[in-house]
């Protein structure tokens, strides 16, 4: 059937490197603005109930006067083994061959099952139907579904992007190529900091700084096998 | 007493127990209309969350459980221990039994129905509820039976079935008793439900067949049901969930709180209902040894996880774990451990306060009251404080999200006081079998011919 290589499939990963991140948070933004994240309002926010498919946790090393802040940001895995796909009692969230920890909203009851076993505390819920204020309505990416009520959502590696990026490679007869799909808080990041790529290309960016001996997984030991690697000179 | 003066006995105990299925006194009414408007003010509370939102709850991430879980675990303890303690008395053919299994059996019953609602209660989409079941769909989409949440789907129809089936073998005879005593629009209820009973040697000998199958299925049944809930819990990643007691420790947990809830009910429906003369102090202090026996398992259970805990000392779990010890938890963690474990001991140890009904009941009220928080602080501790500390968070239970839990209460409560009027809380035929031939007689099974 012609060239194999353009029927491997891909494994979509990112690599974060914390040696760049300024904790700018236009990650957040771009993301919200890119996958119709609903606006939770301060009062949302307080409750903890404010939706971010990324997020951008702070730290704070040493004592007084001498204290530094570090920022690591936090989204979706993409776990290889994905302690949330197991749990789900409908199949809403299952994994793609891509290697996407995907999410059926769809299909979604509302157990929260997944929310629960996440260790990474990535998976969001509609606690109401969202609403945005005028003209923000205007705005909506209309490659991406508006949740509703009662439904988990998270982190897709703004799977709509990916598969525009596919349709494009196969209608020219290739594979995607690197820097051909860059999800919106890659695209934005203003140092490089977030590089997306396909990690069975062993030619891609990803795969280069995935190699680097400063990477690491988050909470590798709890063998989720975690499709993103972090970057940090230790 | 000879067997003539024995079956003179009869028409009194007719009398005393189907007495308050021909008389309803007007507080009775009373209380049910408080019951009913309870339950509608929960049932008003949760179409009010449908149609706004799950979100008037005061669940937050990462707290994605919070009371209904937590009730949910509750109910199905409390149904759990009322048919296994039951099946458990019958199987072992404990003569004492006679007067509370038909309470233990009928609270079963109720409790589970109370459990399942509230998944229902929990679920973000109610609407789109069937997706749980397993119905032919054009998309040949079928439930993922890899989750432990379809695990416990199944145990709980299970446990509701054959709940259901125990409960309703040993009533047969009793319908045909009412059958023929209770007039109105009740005897052609009581004609379907009997099911032609007439008493024959055949019938009796299908009927203790029957429930000489069903008895140990149900033990065993009961076993597996509330190891699945225990392990909707154990096989999650959240730190002190993940943990292999939880099974055997809901079933202990259960069998507590069941127990606890059997007594009051029992103290209640004796004083209701005037039945005196067939439960006893005798009968409170029985139950009062196996209550002080679960007492000290409830305990080992907390001792063994915490032990283990300590020693190994990993920091996410020993972290939660520390919450209930002297942390932010610490009211209530040891509120439990002295509603349930400390006073339960203390009073039970003593034989006066075990024939003392209305001492009994304060403990079983004392238990059920300490493993309602302790099972609120199995769900939410832990999802509050994930490995992640920039997520720890904190929650209270929203105004909402009380109302339903009162009137579930209300519900549970007022679906009991409806089936005591259409069924005598005391199976009439086991306490006559018990008056007439006496002393345990073990061997009466299959060839015991009698009537009723």
């Amino acid at each position: 059937m012609g060239d194999t290589s353009r029927h491997k499939p891909y494994k979509w990963e990112m690599a974060v490197d914390l040696d760049r991140c300024t904790g700018c948070e236009a990650c957040v933004v771009a993301c919200r603005a890119e996958n119709n994240v609903r606006i939770s309002g301060e009062a949302e926010a307080a409750e903890g109930r404010a939706i971010y498919w990324i997020r951008i946790e702070r730290r704070w090393e040493g004592t007084y006067p001498d204290v530094r802040v570090r920022f690591l940001p936090v989204l979706c895995q993409h776990c290889g083994e994905a302690p949330c796909e197991p749990v789900c009692p409908v199949y809403a969230s299952y994994h793609t061959p891509d290697g996407l920890n995907a999410q059926v909203y769809n299909r979604c009851v509302g157990v929260r099952y997944c929310g629960n076993n996440c260790p990474y505390v990535a998976r969001q819920f509609n606690w109401f139907d969202p609403q945005w204020d005028e003209p923000l309505a205007n705005q909506l990416n209309p490659d991406v579904t508006v949740r509703s009520n009662g439904v988990m959502e998270k982190c897709t590696f703004c799977v709509q992007r990916i598969r525009q990026g596919k349709e494009h490679a196969e209608k020219e007869g290739r594979r995607v190529k690197d820097g051909d799909v860059t999800p919106a808080c890659a695209q934005t990041c203003p140092t490089s900091a977030l590089v997306f790529g396909d990690r069975n290309d062993p030619d891609s960016r990803v795969s280069a700084l995935a190699r680097s001996d400063r990477g690491f997984h988050l909470l590798a030991e709890l063998g989720t096998e975690p499709a993103i690697t972090y970057l940090k000179k230790v | 007493m000879s067997t003539n003066e024995r079956w003179a006995q009869i028409p009194q105990i007719n009398h005393d127990l189907l007495m308050p299925l021909k008389q309803t006194s007007r507080s009775y009414w009373v209380i049910v209309g408080l019951l009913v408007l309870a339950t509608m003010g929960g049932a008003a509370g949760w179409v009010y969350q449908i149609e706004t939102g799950i979100g008037q709850t005061n669940l937050h991430k990462p707290i994605f459980w919070g009371v209904y879980i937590g009730s949910f675990l509750y109910w199905i303890g409390v149904s759990h221990s009322g048919t296994l303690i039951s099946s458990l008395l019958r199987l072992s053919g404990v003569e004492w039994r006679r007067p509370l299994t038909r309470t233990a059996e009928l609270m079963a019953v109720s409790a589970v129905l109370v459990s399942v609602l509230f998944i229902f209660v929990h679920l973000g989409r109610p609407w789109r509820f069937y997706y749980l079941i397993p119905y032919p769909n054009h998309r040949m989409i079928w439930p993922n039976f890899r989750s432990p949440l379809m695990w416990d789907a199944g145990a709980l129809l299970v446990a509701a079935v054959v709940s259901l089936i125990y409960v309703y073998l040993p009533m047969i005879p009793d319908f045909a008793l009412m059958r023929e005593r209770i007039g109105g629009w009740r005897t052609r209820l009581y004609a379907g439900l009997a099911l032609g009973w007439r008493g024959s040697q055949t019938q009796w000998r299908c009927l203790n067949r029957a429930l000489h199958i069903i008895t140990p299925l149900l033990i065993m049944v009961m076993v597996v049901v509330h190891s699945i809930v225990g392990w909707d819990l154990a096989v999650a990643l959240v730190p002190r969930w993940h943990s292999t007691i939880m099974g055997p420790y809901f079933v202990i947990g259960a069998l507590h709180s069941g127990l606890g809830m059997i007594v009051v009910s029992l103290f209640l429906l004796r004083r209701i209902d005037h039945l005196e003369p067939y439960i006893t102090p005798d009968h409170f202090d029985k139950m009062g040894k196996w209550l002080l026996a679960t007492t000290l398992l409830w305990a080992y259970m907390h001792f063994a996880e915490g032990l283990v805990l300590w020693y190994g000392n990993l920091p996410d779990q020993w972290l939660v774990f520390r919450l209930y010890l002297e942390g932010l938890y610490a009211a209530p963690y040891w509120s439990a451990i002295v509603l349930a474990f400390g006073a339960p001991l203390l009073a039970l140890s003593a034989p006066s306060i075990r024939r003392q009904p209305a001492a009994l009941a304060l403990v079983g009220l004392s238990i059920n009251l300490g493993i309602y928080i302790e099972r609120l602080l199995i769900v939410i501790p832990s999802l509050g404080h994930p490995r992640f500390p920039f997520m720890w968070s904190d929650y209270l239970p929203s105004w909402i999200e009380v109302t339903i839990l009162v009137g579930a209460l209300a519900f549970f409560v007022l679906g009991y006081l409806l089936v005591i009027k259409l069924v005598p809380v005391i199976a009439v035929w086991e306490e006559k079998e018990d008056r007439i031939y006496g002393a345990p007689t073990q061997s009466r099974g299959a060839d015991a011919g009698r009537t009723v």
